[in-house]
């Protein structure tokens, strides 16, 4: 299936969760500062590993960063 | 020093809020935040980039407390959801809201501030909005429920200083809640003057972070927030048109 991380379309096998895309692109899902959104909506850090992908899904995995 | 700066039920010494935009480094970063005496910073969110540098480790290790912002969202739709995000990365139910109504001058969209600001108050987070210089804007978002109001001088990271000094003291003098002078700061006489004004405190970044020495303006801005501070509340002498002598004329010599 098709999927869109940080705005860049990327294939993910079907049944993929959002624990396993964020490891699978490598971002270090431990690291403090770190939100993600799942077609604009927040995903509490407690459901990444249940959270299923659909295809077409859109996911922005944000961090703070020096700005403002 | 002075007394306590009271803002969102907690009792700070420095009424200095930094931000982290601009700096050329992380190093850079910790000298100015360091002398600059603050204890409250603000941090944007960004797409992740894997192995960047991010300014928590350091904000933590410092052991100042991050006041995550809305920084570039154009939309109420936009700086509510990044809220949202903010409080879950961050753990902190604070907020600078920030919404934009226009890329070249940055103001603030005050519509989308009103709305966005109503919908966080009312999902419990103490919302700190950037304003325009407007009181009766400023009340509005007082009567929602915000924490402080944040009224610009100048535009953001233009250094204009303050463009209308009356317009700041109006709201200090009926706004109930902190008012923090956010964007516009040039240099230490801007921070001074927002504090002679009355401002509860000053939330600057540009000023310091692409300051030719970012650590030295960043005790200038300490400095001036505190003389300006202490100057407020020592009652300045009134104007006047013409001199008023200093020395009795009593016990003049006729020579």
């Amino acid at each position: 299936m098709k999927i869109v991380l940080n705005g860049e379309l990327r294939e993910a096998p079907t049944g993929t969760t959002l624990a396993e895309l964020i490891a699978a692109a490598g971002f270090e899902p431990e690291r403090r500062g770190i939100a993600v959104a799942l077609d604009g909506e927040v995903v509490p850090r407690s459901a990444w590993e249940t959270a299923l992908l659909a295809d077409g899904a859109r996911i922005e995995v944000l961090q703070a960063v020096a700005g403002g | 020093m002075s007394e306590p700066f009271e803002l969102a039920g907690r009792a700070w010494h420095s009424r200095l809020i930094l931000g982290t935009g601009g700096f050329g480094s992380l190093e850079a970063m910790e000298r100015a935040l360091v002398a600059s005496g603050t204890e409250i910073v603000t941090v944007a969110l960004r797409r992740i980039q894997p192995g960047a540098d991010s300014p928590l480790d350091l904000i933590e290790r410092l052991g100042l407390t991050v006041l995550p912002n809305t920084a570039g969202c154009y939309t109420a739709h936009d700086a509510v959801q990044t809220a949202r995000l903010a409080r879950e990365a961050l753990a902190t139910d604070w907020i600078k809201l920030e919404v934009i109504g226009d890329e070249r001058t940055l103001l603030p969209d005050p519509i989308g501030l009103l709305e966005a600001a109503e919908t966080l108050v009312g999902e419990g987070f103490t919302v700190l909005p950037y304003t325009s210089d407007d009181l009766i804007l400023a009340r509005r978002l007082e009567a929602l429920g915000c924490a402080a109001v944040m009224p610009l001088g100048a535009p953001i990271g233009s250094g204009g200083g303050i463009r209308n000094p009356a317009n700041i003291a109006l709201i200090v003098e009926r706004a109930e809640v902190p008012v923090i002078l956010d964007a516009g700061i040039g240099t230490a006489s801007d921070a001074a003057l927002a504090m002679e004004l009355g401002c509860a405190g000053v939330l600057l970044a540009s000023a310091v972070s692409r300051a030719e020495d970012p650590e030295a303006m960043a005790r200038a801005m300490r400095l001036a927030v505190e003389a300006g501070h202490l100057a407020h509340a020592a009652g300045r002498i009134p104007r006047k048109p013409y001199a008023v002598a200093s020395t009795p004329p009593e016990g003049a010599p006729s020579l």
